[in-house]
């Protein structure tokens, strides 16, 4: 018990750490590395929240698989959404 | 553990009863995934096809009412996660008053919202309301601004839902004239989806209010 509160609570400190980083990062001059930093902490942040508080860390690996089953799906519309646009020659950069 | 041992129908031990809890809880959570993707997806191509268009939209939302509403947020899915760790054990008040922390916690992102909200109406951002004259020089950029509302307003919906779902929990989980409690796995499922809605709106501020030169 004792233990899970100390996880629970280091856990909101990582997501407070993050967010200030992402915030901090958004007024670094890293240019085109923006989007992928501000991307890759949410999905550092989405993980811990997914992992610990909604409890994945303890259940089986099938509820795992449902439970991300739908990030799998989106990855592949956001993914044939972006090979159109780009196919196609409107990408612009 | 205190937890409710009783198997229910058509169950044939508390392990399978429990999985199907969780199972079915994660796959409506799929679903309000793909509601959110559908919008994220939307806000992709348009980045694709207009890079400037997120920049310039960014600059007409308040960077620090988001910080801070993320931070509320977070910090509201901390006292979810410690109310249902707590009720379990039978501590039901401590779960009650680490509840009604969490729904603070929701109201006060509503009211943050609100705010921001007001700020944009009176500049003229909201489409079809206010100002006449938009301060979004480019349409690509209004789309982004169009997407904003639909998409933090879906989620304020949802955040209201579970202020409401919460704060039920959290005067039942009081009630002492007889009737039974809510069990322990009522308030872990109305957690799971607390806490979905916050990853939603771990996405959407870095995809909207961060996006800079």
């Amino acid at each position: 018990m004792a233990r899970e509160i100390r996880l629970y609570v280091l856990v909101w400190v990582a997501l407070m750490a993050l967010l200030t980083a992402t915030v901090a990062l958004t007024f670094a001059p890293i240019g085109p590395f923006k989007t992928a930093s501000n991307l890759g902490i949410a999905a550092i942040k989405a993980a811990l929240v997914f992992w610990v508080y909604m409890h994945l860390s303890r259940r089986p690996g099938l509820e795992r698989i449902a439970a991300v089953a739908a990030i799998a799906w989106l990855g592949i519309l956001l993914t044939l959404t972006g090979t159109d646009i780009v196919s196609r020659g409107w990408f612009q950069g | 553990m205190t937890e409710d041992l009783v198997v229910h129908e058509p169950y044939a031990g508390l392990e399978q009863q429990r999985e199907a809890d969780y199972l079915g809880m994660y796959v409506f959570l799929g679903s309000e995934i793909m509601l959110f993707g559908g919008l994220f997806a939307a806000l992709f191509t348009v980045r694709l096809l207009h890079p400037q268009a997120p920049i310039e939209a960014a600059e007409h939302f308040k960077l620090w009412l988001g910080a801070a509403n993320t931070a509320v947020l977070l910090t509201s899915s901390l006292f979810v996660a410690l109310a249902t760790l707590v009720v379990r054990d039978g501590r039901r008040r401590t779960a009650s008053v680490l509840l009604a922390l969490a729904v603070v916690c929701g109201v006060a992102f509503l009211c943050i919202k609100g705010v921001e909200y007001r700020l944009e109406y009176l500049e003229g951002l909201m489409p079809g309301v206010g100002p006449k004259i938009s301060p979004v020089r480019s349409e690509p950029a209004g789309l982004i601004v169009d997407l904003y509302f639909i998409a933090t307003f879906l989620h304020a919906i949802h955040l209201s839902i579970g202020v409401g779902l919460l704060a039920t929990l959290a005067i039942l989980l009081l009630k002492r004239d007889g009737a039974a409690p809510p069990r322990p796995i009522t308030v872990v499922m109305a957690g799971l989806y607390w806490h979905l809605v916050d990853i939603v709106w771990i996405f959407l501020f870095p995809v909207l209010y961060l996006p800079r030169p």
